[in-house]
Formats: C-alpha cells, sequence, structure tokens
C-alpha cells in the first residue's frame, strides 16, 4: 500500500478493441479504505476498467498505480495485494465448498496455522458450514456469490474489485452481500464496486459514473444528487402510467415510469406543474399530489446521459 | 511455489476423478482400444479361401493341392470345372484366390520341362493379394524343388541358388506383435492429449482461468500444476495397455523395462506440450476436441504405424520430423521386438526430447497472464 493514502489512481487510462473505445481516457483516484463505486449500464466499460486495474488486460496507452504498484509494469505484485471477484461465477463448480476453499487458500499462500480460521471464517459469512461438502454446482446463487467473496479475500488483500457482484442475486442476498462489504471496508480494506443497479450506488462512499467509456460524473452520492442535478424532479402518481408517459412526450415533456408514478424532470417546478396537471386532465388521467422530490441517482444518471 | 504446484495438482485430480466420463476414458478407453486393435488389426494372411481348378487330376496334383492347404494360408473351398466358373467365385467374392493346375502338369515335371501353374487373386484388396500370391507361389515353388530332387536323386547335383531365408524379431511374422507397441503409443497420444487440451480450455470456458490470472500464481507453476497430473495419467495408461498387451495377446517385451519408462516419460513431454499448445490457441472444449482430432489423424498416418515413411513422397518425409510418434513407435518397436538399448536409440530420444522442450517453451511462451 502506497505512503499518501491512495489505494488506485489511474490517468488517461485507454483500452480499444479495434476500432471500438471500451474505456476512453479515464482518470480516477480511489483512497484507501474507500468504498468506491462505479456505475454505469451494461457496455459502459466498467468491467474492462476493472480489469486493467487488476493487471488481467494491458491498457492501450495511459497508466496508473493499484496498491502502490505499477499497473503496466507491477501487475504481478498488484496481484499480491488484491482480491477480485468477477461477474461471472468463478470458483470450481465440480469441487467441493471445502476444496475450493483450500484450493485458494493454497494458491494464494495463506500461512497454514491460518488456514483453518479463515476457512471458518468463509463458512460462516457464506453460512455453509453443514454443507462444506457439498459440490459448489448445487448451490444457490446468493451462497455461491458469499463463497467467491470469502475466497477472493482468503489472503486478506488491502484492495477489494468487485465486478458486478449482485447480478442475478435476489434482494435480501444483495443486502447481506453489502453487509458483508460494508464489514470489510470498516477494517480497512478499500473497496472498488462496479455495478449497474442504482440503487445499490446509495451504499458507496464515492462514485464515478461511467458510460460510453468516459467518467461523466463523480463525487459522493449526495454530491451528485445536488451538484448535477440542476433541474427539479417531479414525482406524479397517475393511475395510467404508460398513457400519461405519452400524453406528456406529446407535449416535449421527458418523464420515466417508477412504478405506478412517473418522475418528470424540469427547469422550474413552479411553473411546469399547472403545465403537467393541464396535460393529464385533458387526456382524462386521474393524477393525484404532484410533488418536487429529492432525484434519485438514477434520475442523475438518465438527466446525465440526456444531457451529453 | 511448490505449494501452488501441489494445490494445482490435488485440484486437477479432484476434478478428474469426480468426472465418470473422464474416469471411464482413462481406464476403460484404452484397454478397450487395445482389444479391438489387438484382434480387428491383423494383416496377417490364413485361411485364403481358395478355389482349385484341377485339370490334370493327378497324383501330383493332388499333393500339390495337399501342401498348399497344409501350410495354413489355404483353405479349398471350392472345385470349379471350368475358366467361367472361376470368374464368377471371384466376381461373388466366395473366393479370394484360385488356382489353376493344367492338364500334364505330372507328366511335363517329370520329364522336367516347366509345368506353369496359374494363380489368380482378388486384387480388390491389394494387400492380401499380394501376400496371398507370393505364399502360393513359394509353396508351389518349393513343391517343384522337392519333386526335382527325388527325380534328380541318382544324378549330379543341382547347380543354383538356394537362398535359405530368416526372419528376425519376429519369426511367425505375427503382425498383432508389430501392430501392438504402435497402439500402445497411439493410445498414450490422444489420452494425453485430450486430457491437457481440455484442461486449460475448460478453464478459460467457466472462467475460473479470469481467477485464477489473478492470483499471484506463476505462468509455470500453472502449466506444470496442469501437466504433471496428466504426466501422471499418461504413464498409468501406458502401463495399463502394456499390461494387458503382454498378459493378453502374449507380446514379447524383449528390452529393458525402465528404458522404456525413461522413454515414455520424453514422449509425454511433447504430447503434453502439444495438448497445452492446443489449449493455448482454442477458445471452446469443442474447438479443442477438434484440433486435438486435426492433429492426432496425421500424426497416426505419418508416423510410420501403418504406413512405412520410406514410401512417402519426400515433403512428408520431412514433416515426420515434427512428429512425436514416429520417433517413440521407433523407440517401442525396438524396446518391445527387437530389444535394443539406448546405445541404438538415443538419436530417437535426443530429437523427442528437443521436440517435447520446444513444444512446452512455446505453449509456456503463449500462455500469458493476461486475457485478450
Amino acid at each position: 500500500m502506497s505512503e499518501n493514502g491512495i489505494a488506485v489512481e489511474v490517468k488517461d487510462l485507454r483500452r480499444t478493441f479495434g476500432s471500438f473505445v471500451a474505456v476512453d481516457d479515464i482518470s480516477l483516484r480511489v483512497e484507501k479504505g474507500e468504498i468506491f463505486g462505479f456505475l454505469g449500464p451494461n457496455g459502459a466499460g466498467k468491467s474492462t476498467t476493472i480489469r486493467m486495474l487488476c493487471g488481467l488486460l494491458s491498457p492501450t496507452s495511459g497508466g496508473g498505480s493499484v496498491a502502490g504498484f505499477d499497473i503496466l509494469r507491477e501487475s504481478e505484485s498488484i496481484k499480491k495485494s488484491i482480491g477480485y471477484m468477477s461477474q461471472r461465477f468463478s470458483l470450481y463448480d465440480d469441487l467441493t465448498i471445502e476444496e475450493n476453499i483450500n484450493f485458494f487458500s493454497g494458491i494464494y499462500n495463506v500461512p497454514r496455522q491460518k488456514r483453518a480460521e479463515r476457512k471458518d471464517w468463509i463458512l460462516s459469512i457464506s453460512g455453509l458450514h453443514e454443507r462444506k461438502e457439498e459440490l459448489t454446482r448445487n448451490l444457490p446463487t446468493g451462497f455461491k456469490q458469499r463463497l467467491a467473496l470469502g475466497c477472493a479475500v482468503l489472503h486478506d488483500p488491502s484492495i477489494l474489485f468487485l465486478d458486478e457482484p449482485t447480478s442475478g442475486v435476489d434482494p435480501m442476498s444483495r443486502r447481506n452481500f453489502w453487509k458483508l462489504i460494508y464489514d470489510m471496508a470498516g477494517r480497512g480494506t478499500t473497496v472498488f464496486v462496479t455495478t449497474h443497479y442504482m440503487d445499490e450506488a446509495d451504499y458507496c462512499g464515492r462514485l464515478a459514473l461511467i458510460y460510453r467509456g468516459r467518467i461523466i460524473a463523480e463525487g459522493t452520492p449526495a454530491v451528485l444528487r445536488h451538484r448535477f442535478m440542476k433541474q427539479d424532479v417531479l414525482e406524479i402518481p397517475v393511475d395510467r402510467p404508460v398513457e400519461a408517459l405519452e400524453a406528456l412526450e406529446k407535449e416535449g415533456i421527458e418523464s420515466s415510469i417508477f412504478g405506478s408514478t412517473l418522475h418528470v424532470v424540469v427547469e422550474d417546478a413552479d411553473a411546469a406543474v399547472p403545465r403537467i396537471e393541464r396535460i393529464l386532465s385533458a387526456g382524462s388521467i386521474k393524477a393525484g399530489k404532484i410533488e418536487k422530490i429529492l432525484p434519485s441517482l438514477e434520475d442523475v444518471f438518465v438527466s446525465l446521459i440526456e444531457s451529453s | 511455489m511448490f505449494e501452488r504446484i501441489h494445490q494445482m495438482i490435488v485440484k486437477e485430480f479432484a476434478q478428474v476423478f469426480r468426472d465418470k466420463r473422464m474416469v471411464l476414458m482413462i481406464l476403460a478407453a484404452p484397454v478397450i482400444q487395445l482389444l479391438m486393435f489387438g484382434y480387428v488389426v491383423t494383416t496377417d494372411v490364413t485361411n485364403v479361401r481358395t478355389a482349385l481348378y484341377d485339370l490334370d487330376k493327378s497324383q501330383s496334383s493332388r499333393e500339390l493341392a495337399r501342401s498348399l492347404v497344409a501350410s495354413g494360408y489355404f483353405e479349398i473351398v471350392s472345385t470349379p470345372e471350368s475358366p467361367e466358373e472361376i470368374r464368377y467365385l471371384l466376381d461373388k467374392g466366395e473366393v479370394s484366390c484360385a488356382i489353376q493346375i493344367n492338364r500334364n502338369f505330372e507328366k511335363d515335371m517329370l520329364k522336367g520341362l516347366p509345368s506353369p501353374i496359374q494363380i489368380i487373386a482378388d486384387g480388390t484388396d491389394s494387400n492380401t493379394a499380394m501376400i496371398t500370391v507370393s505364399y502360393a507361389a513359394r509353396i508351389a515353388a518349393r513343391f517343384g524343388l522337392d519333386t526335382s530332387k527325388v527325380a534328380l536323386i541318382n544324378h549330379e547335383r543341382l547347380p543354383g541358388v538356394d537362398a535359405r531365408t530368416r526372419i528376425w524379431y519376429n519369426p511367425d511374422l505375427k503382425s498383432r506383435n508389430y501392430n501392438l507397441p504402435g497402439v500402445i503409443a497411439s493410445i498414450v497420444m490422444i489420452v494425453g492429449l485430450m486430457l491437457t487440451s481440455m484442461a486449460v480450455v475448460r478453464e478459460r470456458e467457466t472462467g475460473t482461468i479470469e481467477q485464477l490470472m489473478v492470483t499471484p500464481i506463476r505462468p509455470f507453476e500453472l502449466i506444470l500444476g496442469k501437466t504433471i497430473p496428466f504426466a501422471a495419467i499418461g504413464y498409468f495408461d501406458m502401463m495399463l495397455v502394456t499390461v494387458t498387451g503382454v498378459f493378453w495377446f502374449d507380446v514379447p517385451i524383449k528390452g529393458f523395462l525402465p528404458l522404456l519408462f525413461l522413454c515414455t516419460g520424453i514422449y509425454l513431454l511433447s504430447v503434453l506440450g502439444i495438448g497445452l499448445f492446443i489449449s493455448t490457441i482454442s477458445r471452446t472444449q469443442q474447438q479443442a476436441m477438434m484440433a486435438a482430432m486435426f492433429f492426432y489423424m496425421p500424426a497416426l498416418l505419418l508416423s510410420g504405424f501403418v504406413f512405412p515413411i520410406d514410401n512417402m513422397p519426400p515433403v512428408f518425409q520431412y514433416i515426420t520430423y515434427i512428429n512425436p510418434l514416429r520417433y517413440f513407435l521407433v523407440i517401442i518397436r525396438g524396446i518391445f521386438l527387437k530389444g535394443i538399448g539406448f546405445s541404438l536409440l538415443w538419436p530417437q530420444m535426443a530429437a523427442l526430447l528437443a521436440l517435447g522442450i520446444t513444444i512446452i517453451a512455446l505453449s509456456t511462451a503463449r500462455f500469458r497472464k493476461r486475457l485478450e
């Protein structure tokens, strides 16, 4: 770990695949002990970035350091200080839970006297004490995810890279998973996590929004909500959201559906509310009370993408 | 370092033995292949179904027929009465050889005149036809010689060349003895190729390779961890088929067994190296399987296993120099049948070793801890 309290720092990192620019000159910095969220839709360049940071992919240009080691020249030293969990489940399906743990303990050179204790820890965080002799392939996804996380941090890495760790996991397991991540961060581990679940972004201490290979916004969730969202967000409960959306669209007002409500982004709430009420009643759509709300990160993201 | 290699080996064995198809491929497939080859692949010619068209019907012609049958190579199943009938029998495939003894066969012979017989063989199977004809000719010639000796017993000695042939190493000319060592070599090759080429690709397909690559494991540790288990399995299969061959088919081993053991190791080096190389150029298990077959078939053809290398066009003869099976065949046949040792086999061993080291180095170099 570097002296200056910086876990990850990259400058003008770029990766192309043929003529496709997957990561377009991004620069970022992650402090020690942070939970840093890397947020963006599928294909935005999240995984490519994380793979470059872990030394799995060579950058086309640019560079940086992870745990104080250069990502171009010292990727093998980086590998000793990081844990990585990819979006695909990547433990051995045809080994038992215990065999997987033993294997990665050995590969990471966990000292022998600590192995039993680490194994016990993984089995308890994943709740698999009774099932340790079962084949990993038979586990439900949520359990697999926690087991994979356990195996990725067997060697107590100072930085943990998680690439969409919760994709395809039910909400309850997702919550448990984030609890684990919090615990680790609480013990000083830096966590670099990518996700496309906007609601997960609030778990992060700081966020970078990535879109089409570029970072379009960066900051804490609160800062992002305020600084990058100059417009107002209105929430309108309606009985027929789809028709309401179409009616507003005809008048040039962009909105998006959230359950049985519409979120509308407007320049000035006071002027817009009467106009929206008129449009909706003209379409004989029943609307509840229109309220100005704190924008969700999803609102921020949508509006940033639309303006970029 | 040793710990990581050790863990890799433990893991590979656990995975192999957990997969029932793999276990079958290691245990049953080699033995079944060996038994099949042992029984089916034989180029020995015995009991050729023969038609005898005897126009002479003399004591001598009957004696000639008797010595044909007594040789064990011919079985007279039909005695046609006309040339047309011979044609019909051959067309129909009832016989694959017909022998015609002309009228006055005995009379001419006793007079010391040339007394030709006609041997017709079914050439659709060229190899068998050739062997059949040469057997028949040899028997007829000896019969002629014996008869003339009797006729000339009171006269002076017959001048001429008396060729005394002797077959070394495999005196009974059993094709099985010649083939089985080759079968063993090819079984070891296919098992080694398949297991190794699959082993790395499977990890790529399931995504576990990515997890391995972010660990501090070094490429050579991974390569060793992947090859040592399959080398052990290769050795095991080698012993399995050798023991089966020796005890089931009575194939002799005249040479020094430890030398065979050593050479098997050198051979496995290149076989596993090729398997690893295939897995570095394949993305899916299907591709690896195809690539392994694509290598195996020409390797078999260009090894001298079935077709002698000396008969190949020069271009193909050069290609055989990069075929590990070519060298190992010479070694394994030499040790099994001739009982020769290091002093004669070292060129093959050296070539095999060079080939193995090259291909292992090549695939290690191609194997980067990076995804592309």
